[in-house]
């Protein structure tokens, strides 16, 4: 593979209306935005916590999710607002979790680290390096398992993001040595964005330069794609989707990203320059891919500007839904969703709001 | 013991069945661990459960706690409810991410969207001379954490019910066995049965000083209890089955009777499941206390190998009627 020059068109997509291009593209602007609310927000500790924001990597969730169907589970690490969004998470749930507010998706007791949302299958955010991987293996089992001895619905793959910083981690290599012996369809799609937190990557992993080898070690095919190209991204996820899907085995593919913020809220830095940030800036995937639309004649600017106002207006309408919802009240809340039995001092569950507090209603599953 | 029956099975025979009934019962349990299926269990536990329920639903896994622990995890968050087998709980140590950050606190951290109806079992405590590194007994630890239920067994019968009650729970149980008891027999009867979780067992009746103990430490005590009556002394010994939930009341109410209180565990003292009882002990009963709680745990030091150090440091019925009788004012 080699990376689109930025200045050249995109990579050309079979079989995808360009309304579906339009689509991925307000999907992209959207993340933008909610991010770009976040940080202000941060900024003015209306969120806690640790934070961590997709700027730059929006291509990869986007372009991924679009390969993939409603009902293959998803799952990944703390970096996650983006995932959440492109699957279909509305922005206000997303926001309401970071502010604490009992409208969150999780209630607020999870934070910005642990999103999820049983309605769209997205299995979470996963807070410590690498070990959503295990958990991905274990969604793919299940479907696998659901197939062959539940002998009920279709077979399914499991998009299991992870970072570069993932790499090196145990949890990593034995979910890869798991899915590929127990021949599970788990797809680990490494975001490498070339920094966990602050070490580049060639300072931390062996073969940085050439991540199939990492695959090659557990004989898993090995995709590649430029991540700052939505539409190279899903034309690869698309080959490895279909393939682990028919032939229900793992694959690993490496999407070449960069965020363009810190690692967290709290990063100055110190370890890239300015020149190289500004680099890939100029190689901003939404930028790219309004260009090309633009190009094809599919977008002019008033209706980008239309686009832009409405992500805007929806992630406004967000915030105010978040800072309008309640604190969570300690009397019912800290005690609630500890177990799905209750006893001693546990209090029944609940599902959020977000879900339509119907057990029954979200899915057939648990 | 609540039930008569003339059946006597092996613990490891009383944990089979409770396992196959279950999968017999519900077609989402399944059984992964090491060396569970070809191998037969490596302590036979799961013996003859691949001829019966195949390759797809006794699966072995490479030596991967971590990952199989997850993995386990992974599947449970997707409504399966697997039993996940530690060789032994001290190797469950490098699944801790997996364990202690997963299992337990996914409900909460989904806000009640993705429980996680998992069991975790294996040996626990020393299995005889191991070291220090397979001579884990993890209860004091994992004792710690919110979110999970500690099931203890010290018979087969008490290991059968609690195990079908942990396999048919909506939330993570992590199911502590003995190697050194998985060969005793006990009366188990043929009719199926559960046993709840949070429910003592009175093993021995008595009116002078209460013992409080959790999986193969109640044998001591009972051996202990058994000397002691011979010297007149009559000791209840309760048999706690599971630590969380933990049956305070049915402690409370003997200890409100006997007067004296005498708390066998074999973690190490810091922070341990016996400091736990101790604690609400005085808690709720300090106004019946007629001396001070007494602790019998392992000594705090690592588990050492040689036969007899090894002795020196764990819980054994010399030690016990020494503390029962401190407890008692008779030594």
């Amino acid at each position: 593979m080699t990376m689109t020059d930025p200045k050249t068109a995109l990579q050309p997509v079979d079989r995808v209306e360009a309304r579906t291009r339009l689509k991925w593209l307000r999907d992209m602007m959207l993340i933008r935005e909610f991010e770009l609310r976040t940080m202000q927000a941060y900024q003015e500790a209306k969120i806690g916590g640790f934070c961590h924001v997709y700027i730059g990597q929006e291509a990869c969730a986007v372009g991924c999710i679009a390969a993939a169907n409603p009902d293959d589970p998803v799952i990944t690490a703390y970096r996650d607002h983006g995932h959440a969004l492109a699957r279909g998470m509305e922005p206000r749930y997303a926001m309401a979790e970071m502010f604490g507010k009992t409208g969150g998706c999780a209630k607020g007791k999870g934070g910005s680290m642990h999103f999820f949302d049983r309605r769209t299958r997205f299995y979470g955010g996963h807070a410590i390096v690498g070990g959503q991987t295990p958990l991905g293996v274990g969604l793919a089992f299940a479907t696998r398992y659901e197939n062959e001895v539940l002998e009920r619905g279709e077979k399914r793959v499991t998009l299991c993001f992870l970072g570069d910083g993932a790499l090196n981690q145990g949890a990593l290599h034995e979910a890869m040595n798991l899915a590929a012996v127990l021949e599970l369809p788990c797809l680990f799609i490494v975001e490498n964005n070339r920094y966990s937190m602050g070490t580049a990557i060639e300072r931390g992993t062996a073969m940085a330069h050439d991540l199939s080898t990492k695959a090659a070690a557990y004989g898993m095919p090995f995709y590649q794609a430029d991540g700052m190209d939505v539409c190279a991204v899903y034309n690869v996820m698309k080959k490895a989707v279909d393939r682990c899907r028919a032939e229900q085995i793992p694959a690993f593919v490496e999407i070449k990203t960069y965020r363009f913020k810190g690692h967290s809220m709290s990063d100055p830095q110190k370890y890239r320059s300015k020149d190289e940030v500004a680099e890939y800036e100029a190689n901003d995937p939404i930028r790219r891919l309004a260009d090309a639309l633009i190009a094809s004649g599919d977008l002019d600017e008033k209706a980008f500007r239309a686009l832009s106002q409405g992500v805007r207006d929806e992630v406004r309408d967000a915030i105010a839904w978040a800072e309008k919802s309640p604190e969570p009240d300690p009397a019912t809340e800290l005690y609630s969703d500890v177990v799905r039995e209750p006893f001693g001092p546990y209090g029944p569950t609940t599902l959020p709001e977000m879900c339509g507090h119907e057990p029954g209603a979200i899915a057939d599953e648990q | 013991m609540t039930a008569v029956a003339t059946r006597q099975i092996q613990f490891r025979e009383a944990l089979r069945e409770a396992m196959s009934e279950e999968m017999r019962r519900d077609p989402r349990v399944f059984l992964m661990g090491e060396e569970v299926a070809q191998y037969q269990g490596a302590y036979k536990v799961s013996q003859g459960m691949l001829e019966e329920f195949g390759p797809r639903r006794i699966i072995d896994t490479p030596i991967s706690e971590n990952g199989f622990a997850g993995l386990g995890i992974g599947a449970a968050m997707m409504g399966l409810r697997p039993i996940i087998e530690f060789m032994s709980w001290s190797f469950s140590l490098v699944a801790a991410d997996q364990i202690l950050n997963n299992a337990p606190k996914m409900l909460y951290m989904s806000g009640g969207q993705f429980g996680c109806p998992i069991v975790f079992r294996g040996n626990d405590g020393a299995g005889g001379q191991l070291g220090s590194t397979h001579s884990w007994a993890v209860e004091g630890l994992f004792s710690n954490v919110p979110g999970l239920r500690i099931a203890i067994p010290s018979t087969p019968y008490d290991a059968k019910g609690l195990l079908k009650t942990a396999i048919r729970c909506d939330d993570p149980v992590f199911f502590l066995e003995s190697e050194r008891m998985l060969g005793n027999k006990g009366p188990v009867p043929e009719e199926e049965y559960l046993i709840a979780f949070g429910v003592a067992d009175i093993k021995r009746a008595g009116t002078d000083c209460t013992i409080v103990s959790f999986g193969r430490p109640v044998h001591f005590c009972l051996e202990a209890a058994e000397k002691l009556a011979a010297e007149g002394i009559e000791c209840e010994v309760i048999d706690g089955r599971t630590i969380r939930p933990l049956d305070i009341d049915t402690i409370i109410e003997s200890v409100k009777k006997t007067g004296y209180c005498v708390v066998v565990d074999q973690s190490w003292p810091f922070g341990s499941v016996a400091s736990e009882v101790a604690a609400q002990v005085y808690e709720r009963a300090m106004d019946y206390l007629d001396n001070r709680v007494y602790r019998v745990c392992s000594d705090d030091v690592p588990a050492p190998y040689s036969k007899v150090l090894e002795q020196a440091m764990l819980p054994h019925a010399g030690k016990i009627i020494e503390a029962v009788k401190k407890a008692t004012y008779l030594a």
